[in-house]
């Protein structure tokens, strides 16, 4: 059972061939079995699960039941989830249990989904490897079996490594700058980060807020569309979220994508790229002609600009966003402060990892009197000149395609001692979110054993067209359906 | 040297919202420690902040009333600074896009003259929690039931030059933001707070001193001396050569003191940034003209209505205008008769003195606006003199009775007005006094004689009982004494 996907799992719960208790079970075992080797798990709550399960079955069988009855799977710990931690990864949060759901967190439940646990995943979803997690690096399932321990890429890369090694079917993600898309590439499944505001990001811990979106990741493109079914959607308690009718994702994916125009950025095919990598990416815009598209080259003239305006947006709202976490109302505490600023300076320093401060120094110096101008103005005016770039090329093609990291994924410590390196990896990712526009990361093929990811980008509240586009390419490869030695 | 005073004011004012600024919390004073705080006010992990629409709709109303633009695009910014009682570890205020932008207000002065007083800007912000410093041994408590109540900062330009003209613009603004209904106007519980920016400079000057800023003044009479005492010190400070550091002072009003908090070296960088979490809040013509008719009449409408209507003079038009629960009460008062005069007077006088003696407010008095209007109006009509009316207006006052009828009728304050016994009063009594009249008709001075009259008047009040209308026993006097 637990190869199959979303969809398939339902249709057995719903055929009776297997009830959710037992479904439940076959999960959390497979968790307790395996999870050591890849650590995608930061909290495993079994007896809740077991309880929600036998609620499920309780509803199937009275016949109330939805698509997400009883379906296991997973929410990175990003999520506020009422009466279970809710640790962001840090040690800041390790104490934290929180007395609210996120909206996410309700509209799963509300749905009749048996969450598992909660994922792995970098410190406040800062991070490209899932190295910077106080709960330990996650391990990416592809590599282990020759003894190598890769990453899984990040910040989700608990939810993606996870779901490529069978623990759970689908996992909720978060996107800042890639940190759904590139974890998926690496882990060989597929994800979707959808339009700035399609998703609520109530109960979400805030890393930067413009840019911060909620999103999905499941192994097949049709799961990621039964999830944004119950994701997406307008929520009074977030100012930033859009009120416009959410349509049924799955309702469209087998349309023909005869006559879709595809538009490959040159500047997404550049020296940054390897040979190899950019050969698979080819290969995959082949099949989509292959399935009627038409392909054309098109130009994103800002993309170069996009990690280095990234990098101040992102953590000037970072520092100010961090700084509820002072020690005051919940959260670690150091020990015996002196005094106040005691209080603030050892709480921070201690509760807080080097990614984290490191962000935290770049955004205040950021936004200091005398460098804001500099920095912060700027930086939103190249953000203004990037979404424009993204709106010339909507006007051209219907989808974007590229590919979604540089190389494959890295093994652990490689990158770690140099981060604009680590940066780097989202040179391809980043700008998507700065324009707000929705992407996905769908496996597009191997290097060296290793997966291979295909970035669709499609034009604002587009999320149905990406994930037809997806479905279609997946219903004539099996790139997503590979399974990690 | 001679020196010209420069104030300007910061004010913080309490909008009289039921929720928070940005959360649903209610915003009621005075209830247990922490008991108005939600997940939100604690800046719980995740939570978000949701504009209140009503805390909009005041602040258009006070930009309205000040003559002011509205800003059409009004933009939140975040003031980042750690205070514990700060939970997000900012503030959420406006910086360059307010909702309230240029206006003014005229402020009436002792002399007669009156003034303007220029408006830069009002914007919208979240208040702070408090923190207590008291009975927690060395500790301090964190109360968050105030966090995240909506207030509108006002920014005046430096445009008083004296304590006199800023407490007139201090009670001004006061009386308008409560008499539209946008703040409850209560200072004693921080309802409206002000700071004070205060320089000197050579008289004549074009060129503006070094400014220091008075924090938190929350009683007119607190603002009188803290400028007072401000201006003597930078006075002091100047005129033995010494220079102005541009700084925060916290005035201690019992002590007539004051002491800096920070001077502006010390002065937090707030790194000010617009925040991503509230995207821009766009005023159109609807919500505005809303507001507009959610305005009642302004106090300087109300004082030219006054005027107008029933002939008052400048200055008890104003008193009676400024506070919109006054005005009332002397519209009620007005409703009962004619005379809108004898009802000011009553008003501002005896009504007002009895207030204040009693340290009540208008909607305290033990009497009705047409309660005093009844007795006005037997005043008007003779049926009691304004002596008796003093009586009867004491016995509403204490609740002896509902009406100034009935008082009169039961003390027996009904004025004797029939000329006819009048007349045979005045004769009885002068036919008992013929010295006093023999001396009244040889005088020569009528002024002397004026006054002679008074002693006849006694007798005849004791004559009838009190309850001769004097003004009448006045000229039946005359005439008969032949004058």
């Amino acid at each position: 059972m637990h190869n199959k996907s979303v969809a398939e799992l339902s249709r057995e719960l719903e055929s009776g061939k297997i009830s959710s208790v037992e479904l439940t079970h076959e999960f959390l075992d497979r968790i307790k079995a395996e999870d050591r080797q890849y650590n995608s798990f930061i909290t495993v709550t079994e007896d809740q699960a077991l309880a929600d399960a036998k609620t499920a079955d309780e509803q199937r069988a009275a016949g109330k039941a939805s698509v997400w009855t009883g379906v296991p799977f997973a929410h990175k710990d990003i999520f506020c989830t009422n009466g279970v931690a809710t640790t962001c990864g840090s040690k800041m949060l390790a104490n934290f249990v929180p007395p609210y759901d996120a909206t996410v967190t309700a509209n799963f439940r509300a749905a009749g989904a048996v969450c598992l646990g909660k994922t792995n995943m970098d410190e406040f979803a800062m991070g490209s490897s899932n190295e910077s997690s106080f709960f330990g690096a996650v391990t990416n399932p592809w590599g282990l079996g020759n003894g190598e321990k890769r990453v899984p890429g990040g910040s989700s890369g608990g939810s993606a490594a996870a779901i490529a090694a069978r623990l759970v079917p689908a996992a909720t993600a978060t996107d800042t700058g890639g940190s759904i898309r590139q974890p998926a590439a690496l882990c060989g499944v597929t994800g979707l980060k959808p339009t700035y505001g399609r998703v609520s990001r109530y109960g979400m811990i805030a890393f930067a807020s413009s840019l911060d979106q909620g999103g999905t990741m499941a192994r097949t493109a049709e799961d990621n569309a039964l999830m944004l079914n119950v994701m997406a959607g307008f929520d009074p308690k977030d100012s930033t979220c859009v009120d416009r009718a959410v349509p049924d994702y799955t309702a469209t994916l087998n349309e023909p994508l005869k006559g879709l125009r595809i538009g490959l950025p040159k500047e997404y095919f550049s020296d940054q790229l390897s040979p190899a990598m950019e050969q698979q990416v080819r290969n995959a815009v082949k099949e989509y002609e292959k399935l009627g598209a038409t392909v054309k080259e098109v130009s994103l003239p800002h993309a170069k600009l996009a990690i280095a305006a990234y990098y101040v947006i992102a953590p000037a709202e970072a520092s100010a966003n961090l700084s509820r976490f002072d020690g005051v109302r919940y959260g670690y505490r150091c020990d015996n402060p002196k005094d106040l600023n005691d209080l603030y300076t050892r709480t921070r320093a201690e509760g807080f990892g080097g990614e984290v401060k490191r962000r935290i120094l770049v955004g205040t110096y950021a936004l200091s009197a005398g460098y804001f101008d500099a920095y912060y103005l700027k930086a939103q005016k190249v953000r203004r000149l990037i979404q424009q770039d993204f709106v010339n090329a909507f006007n051209e093609v219907d989808v974007l395609m590229s590919p979604v990291t540089p190389s494959p994924a890295f093994v652990q410590g490689e990158k770690t001692s140099d981060p604009v390196t680590m940066y780097l990896e989202d040179v391809f990712t980043i700008a998507v979110n700065l324009a707000g526009v929705p992407a996905m990361s769908v496996p597009a093929g191997f290097v060296d054993g290793l997966p291979v990811g295909l970035q669709i980008i499609g034009n604002y509240f587009e999320e149905a067209r990406l994930l037809n586009a997806a479905h279609q390419y997946q219903q004539v490869t099996d790139w997503h359906q590979k399974l990690p030695q | 040297m001679q020196w010209d005073i420069v104030i300007g004011l910061e004010i913080h004012v309490q909008l009289a919202t039921k929720t928070k600024i940005f959360s649903g919390s209610s915003t009621a004073f005075g209830a247990e420690p922490n008991t108005q705080a939600s997940a939100v006010d604690l800046a719980m992990p995740g939570t978000l902040p949701v504009p209140n629409e009503q805390a909009f709709r005041y602040a258009v109303m006070f930009g309205l009333a000040v003559n002011a633009e509205i800003g059409r695009r009004s933009v939140f910014d975040r003031k980042n600074y750690f205070y514990p009682d700060l939970p997000k570890g900012y503030q959420t205020t406006q910086l360059d896009h307010p909702i309230v932008g240029p206006g003014f207000v005229d402020i009436d002065l002792e002399d007669g003259s009156s003034k303007r007083v220029r408006i830069h800007h009002a914007h919208l912000e979240e208040d702070a929690g408090k923190s207590l410093h008291e009975d927690f041994d060395g500790m301090t408590g964190i109360d968050l039931n105030r966090a995240g109540t909506p207030l509108i900062e006002i920014v005046t330009e430096p445009d008083m030059n004296s304590a006199e003209e800023a407490v007139a613009f201090a009670k001004k603004l006061h009386s308008l933001v409560s008499s539209i209904g946008i703040c409850d106007g209560d200072m004693s519980q921080g309802s409206l707070r002000f700071d004070v920016n205060i320089s000197l400079k050579p008289k004549g000057s074009d060129e503006l001193g070094t400014r220091t800023e008075t924090k938190n003044l929350n009683s007119f009479r607190f603002m009188e001396q803290a400028i007072a005492h401000e201006v003597e010190r930078q006075m002091d400070i100047l005129e033995d050569g010494g220079r102005i550091i541009q700084e925060t002072r916290l005035y201690n009003g019992d002590r007539d003191e004051s002491r800096s908090m920070r001077s502006k070296e010390e002065a937090n960088d707030y790194r000010y940034f617009p925040c991503p979490d509230l995207l821009p809040v766009v005023i159109d013509d609807a919500f505005i003209e809303s507001a507009r008719d959610l305005l009642p009449e302004l106090p300087d409408e109300r004082k030219a209505r006054f005027k107008e209507q029933y002939g008052l003079n400048d200055y008890d038009a104003r008193l009676l205008s400024d506070d919109a629960r006054i005005a009332a009460f002397f519209e009620e008062a007005v409703g009962q008769g004619k005379d809108a005069k004898l009802a000011a007077n009553w008003v501002l006088g005896e009504f007002s003195a009895r207030l204040n003696a009693e340290d009540k407010t208008v909607v305290q008095a033990p009497i009705t606006g047409s309660q005093l209007g009844q007795l006005v109006a037997r005043i008007a009509d003779n049926t009691v003199s304004s002596s008796g009316a003093k009586k009867v207006f004491e016995a509403l006052w204490n609740g002896d009775a509902d009406n100034a009828d009935a008082i009169i009728e039961a003390q027996g304050l009904k004025q004797v007005s029939d000329t006819g016994a009048l007349e045979q009063m005045v004769d009885e009594v002068l036919a008992g006094m013929p010295d006093q009249v023999a001396q009244y008709q040889e005088e020569a001075d009528p002024k002397k004689q004026k006054k002679m009259l008074g002693g006849f008047m006694g007798p005849l009040m004791k004559a009838s009982k009190g309850q001769g209308n004097p003004k009448l026993f006045n000229e039946i006097l005359v005439r008969k004494l032949g004058g």
